[in-house]
């Protein structure tokens, strides 16, 4: 093994026992797919139960085990993993390293995440069904009224967070250890820049998480009462343990997406991004916020004023630098030469969507409003538009826009330009008229509903439908690029690419930059 | 160009004519709220000021989005290398990211004011008329009148929608799963104050158009009101997720003039005093059988089974319960199955309904066991 200049290992040992970046970004890509083809089949099932007022196809315990998998699992199993998969292709690329500081914890933090969703996803058949207490699993319903199915729960979501806080703990070395002679913080790509500020959020978060879930496997199995007023807890106190935990995870989800964005819209505005140093700030202080607005997803549970007023504020806060962030593509593309290829369309479309959800988050901050948007579609909407036409928009053009680096072929433009339209199209007649309906007083995770909200669901029912689809056009084309691609060797792919990983030569090689670059 | 510009147009109108039916359809039926679009400002003075707060909010939000897009889209038409735009190089404006950091602050404080104030006035529980202690079951609400003189009067509010329109063999009602058997009853022109808690899981108590929503936390006790301006039967739905049967727990009130409304409440404490007095009497195996049919249907069907075949829970035709000592029925059917959905009844229906149901679970469904239950067993039960 002292040659330093050999291949990947044969069969499947090249994957089992790989320490290298590509092979494991490429492994958490492929994973992360297969989970957002299951979250998606699970939310398939829900609409399908929603097509129509009445129970057709699943028993409402179904359901909610349903509402609830579907939620874990693209956050967790889907969302999270592909942007660290991601961060493994692109950082060294992006940073001018070999590789990442720690590749053998990389591979373990890979290796543990199959089991965690393999015993996750098995609870479905085992006595008493899969959680059924929704993702953000309130106790008591989790705890002393859960399914015998919890304790495998909490074993999973404990491995899901000791992989997430070795993968942060590798970015962080990485970026702060390996970066290329000359590159300073400030030249650092935006991506790495998001990237590192979402591993500290990650590293400050799971911990808690962890903690959330230990409690509750003490609740429920050894006699404690952290979440029971019997006892003398406190079920509220849950939620605050919860959401300190989940506010940041939504910003951990987002700001990896905002660092891809801001890659693509300079490439295909062929100019640079406007405003590098102010997006770097506005990033830094949107994970600040991430800590202080936590209860704003509580004000119905009985705050006092105080409370409400300060978390009111806080979140409304949040809106001064997503908006400077906003505003930043914008200008960017201002006066640009624009090309519309699939990345950037995406990009577009993560902009405009991304907006709209910034809107109603904007609504939702607002207290008293929220007694009646709490807990209603509207809600479902607001975060649908954040999550997946914020995130999984993001990563899709991602996907699109370094594919042809990774595998030297170039994907079918036209299937790609078709995938982001029927994607867009179907995506907006999802979630739209959930505004509406959440609005008019339809509760969220209800599997039957009122006759007055039937054509707004049938309506979104068909738009899950097509934007489902239109992700089996996504694979196909991936697939059909990475197996018979028009082969490329341009080492920019797109005329208005810049930064460290176009300078490598297309297809990227198994290793790279064994001798550091020089960066200006 | 004419021709995608042609087919874009001939899209634009089929997207206007859309929009056109379904605000139309929102305005023809306000009453029944078919494809309602919007928040309702509902009945009450806080919903008013709640609603006033979105439309704000939401053409705050209009106007911003719509100068945003507007200039994004003027870039994306002209400023593309397709039309031979050559791209500038500008990339920093230390004036311009100032400008749009500190111009949008003063919006949201301007948010912020009348946002801060409607706050105020929904936290105002003070000076209320009435007090209605709401709790939160799986899956139904119980609603205690607390009254300062007189007996308080209490009932659990149903879900009444049957499962066969749930399961669409039979057609669906107008009100389908907004339907309760017994509706909470309030004055109009009153401040109710609502004492909202919960007996089990994290409830929440929702009426749109009341503009309340509260948590129902077991063990805690939250506050909120509501003053209905209008008459009228307002429905809402529990908002927290609290299990299996979360979409099927409704909350119906009635709005009603003060006079109807004391009227009711006699009516309600005379009936608390009837119950009272069949406690202490004998029934006849009919009428026990009887009684006790309407009382299974209702609270047992869902889980056992219309025939007491079984479902979600146990099979109660030919259980050792149903068809073993009448002690063990009784104890089951009080206090339930710790850690199983089987709840504890014995505080939820009456001596005489309890004593009811449990005779009918034995002698029906083939259970013929030909014993039982009298209210003065269940009254002896729960003592010990």
């Amino acid at each position: 093994m002292g040659d330093h200049h050999h291949g990947p290992a044969k069969g499947l040992s090249r994957w089992l026992f790989t320490t290298n970046h590509k092979d494991i970004g490429t492994m958490y890509l492929w994973f992360s797919f297969a989970m957002f083809i299951l979250g998606g089949a699970f939310a398939m099932i829900i609409r399908a139960e929603l097509f129509q007022p009445g129970m057709q196809l699943v028993e409402p315990a179904f359901f909610n085990q349903m509402t609830t998998l579907h939620g874990l699992i693209m956050v967790f199993g889907a969302i999270m993993p592909s942007f660290v998969g991601l961060a493994n292709w692109m950082i060294p690329m992006m940073i001018g390293a070999p590789d990442m500081a720690l590749p053998r914890m990389n591979n373990w933090s890979f290796w543990i995440l199959p089991p965690a969703f393999l015993i996750l996803a098995s609870t479905l058949f085992m006595e008493g069904g899969a959680p059924a207490f929704g993702w953000t699993f309130y106790a008591p319903l989790s705890t002393i009224y859960a399914p015998p199915s919890v304790t495998y729960f909490i074993f999973s979501i404990h491995v899901l967070g000791l992989s997430s806080i070795m993968g942060s703990i590798n970015i962080i070395a990485t970026v702060m250890n390996m970066r290329a002679p000359g590159m300073t913080y400030m030249k650092m790509p935006l991506f790495v820049w998001t990237w590192l500020i979402t591993a500290f959020l990650l590293v400050a978060v799971m911990p808690v998480l962890a903690g959330a879930v230990t409690m509750m496997l003490m609740d429920i199995h050894f006699g404690t009462s952290f979440f029971s007023a019997a006892g003398g807890g406190d079920p509220v106190l849950f939620q605050h343990i919860f959401w300190f935990f989940g506010h940041p995870e939504v910003y951990i989800i987002i700001l990896p997406a905002f660092g891809v964005v801001s890659q693509i819209i300079p490439t295909f505005s062929r100019k640079p991004l406007f405003g590098y140093a102010s997006m770097v700030y506005a990033t830094a202080a949107i994970a600040f916020l991430s800590f202080i607005v936590w209860a704003h997803h509580m004000y119905t549970v009985g705050m006092p004023i105080a409370g409400e007023l300060f978390f009111m504020y806080a979140t409304m806060l949040i809106a001064v630098p997503t908006g400077v962030k906003v505003f930043n593509w914008i200008t960017t593309m201002w006066r640009g030469s624009m090309t519309f290829e699939t990345p950037m369309l995406f990009s577009i479309g993560f902009l405009v969507l991304f907006t709209i959800g910034g809107f109603t988050g904007l609504m939702l901050s607002i207290a008293p409003a929220d007694f009646q948007y709490h807990d209603s579609y509207f809600v479902v909407a607001h975060f649908h538009y954040v999550m997946v036409a914020g995130a999984v928009f993001s990563m899709t053009a991602a996907v699109y826009y370094w594919l042809p680096k990774w595998c030297g072929r170039m994907y079918n433009e036209t299937m790609g330009k078709t995938h982001f339209w029927i994607s867009f199209i179907g995506f907006n007649i999802t979630f739209f008229p959930q505004h509406f309906v959440g609005l008019a007083g339809m509760p969220r995770r209800i599997p039957d509903y009122a006759l007055q909200f039937a054509d707004f669901n049938m309506m979104s029912s068909i738009g899950a439908f097509i934007y489902g689809a239109s992700q089996i056009m996504f694979l196909y084309n991936v697939i059909a690029t990475i197996v018979a691609g028009k082969p490329t060797s341009d080492e920019k792919v797109w005329d208005g690419a810049e930064g460290l990983e176009w300078t490598l030569p297309t297809p990227a090689p198994y290793h790279t930059f064994e001798t550091p670059p020089a960066v200006r | 160009m004419g021709f995608i510009s042609e087919r874009l147009r001939a899209q634009l109108g089929y997207a206007a004519i859309l929009i056109a039916t379904l605000m139309s359809g929102g305005a023809l039926a306000q009453d029944s709220k078919v494809n309602q679009l919007n928040m309702s400002p509902g009945v009450t003075s806080s919903g008013q000021a709640i609603y006033d707060l979105h439309m704000a909010i939401l053409w705050i939000c209009v106007v911003i989005g719509v100068l945003v897009f507007g200039v994004m889209f003027y870039s994306i038409i002209y400023h593309r290398k397709s039309k031979g735009y050559k791209a500038s190089n500008f990339h920093e404006s230390t004036k311009v990211e100032i400008a749009w950091t500190v111009v949008p602050f003063f919006i949201l404080i301007a948010m912020a004011v009348p946002a801060t104030s409607t706050l105020i006035e929904v936290y105002d529980t003070d000076e209320a008329e009435m007090d209605i202690l709401v709790t939160g079951y799986q899956w139904k609400w119980k609603y205690e009148y607390l009254n300062e003189n007189g007996e308080n009067v209490s009932f659990f509010s149903n879900l009444r929608t049957p499962q066969d329109e749930i399961y669409n063999t039979e057609e669906k009602g107008e009100h389908y799963l907004l339907e309760v058997d017994e509706p909470m009853v309030i004055p109009v022109d009153t401040k109710v104050r609502f004492l909202v808690t919960a007996n089990d899981v994290i409830h929440s108590w929702w009426v749109p158009e009341l503009a309340v929503k509260r948590d129902a936390i077991p063990g805690f006790i939250n506050e909120t009101w509501t003053r209905a301006d209008k008459e009228g039967i307002y429905r809402g739905q529990c908002a927290e997720l609290c299990g299996k049967d979360h979409g099927f727990m409704p909350v119906v009130v009635n709005v009603v003039s003060k006079e109807e409304y004391a009227s009711w409440l006699e009516d309600k404490q005379a009936e608390a005093a009837e119950i009272k007095a069949l406690m202490a009497q004998t029934f006849t195996m009919d009428q026990l059988i009887e009684r006790g049919k309407g009382v299974y249907q209702g609270r047992c069907a869902a889980c056992h089974g219309m025939n007491g075949e079984g479902g979600l829970g146990t099979a109660i035709a030919g259980s050792a319960v149903a068809t073993g000592e009448i002690a063990g029925h009784l104890e089951i059917g009080i206090n339930g199955v710790a850690g199983t959905a089987m709840q504890a009844f014995g505080g939820q229906l009456n001596d005489v309904d309890m004593a009811a149901v449990l005779t009918y679970q034995r002698n029906a469904f083939g259970n013929n066991m030909g014993d039982m239950v009298q209210p003065i067993d269940v009254f002896n039960h729960k003592k010990g």
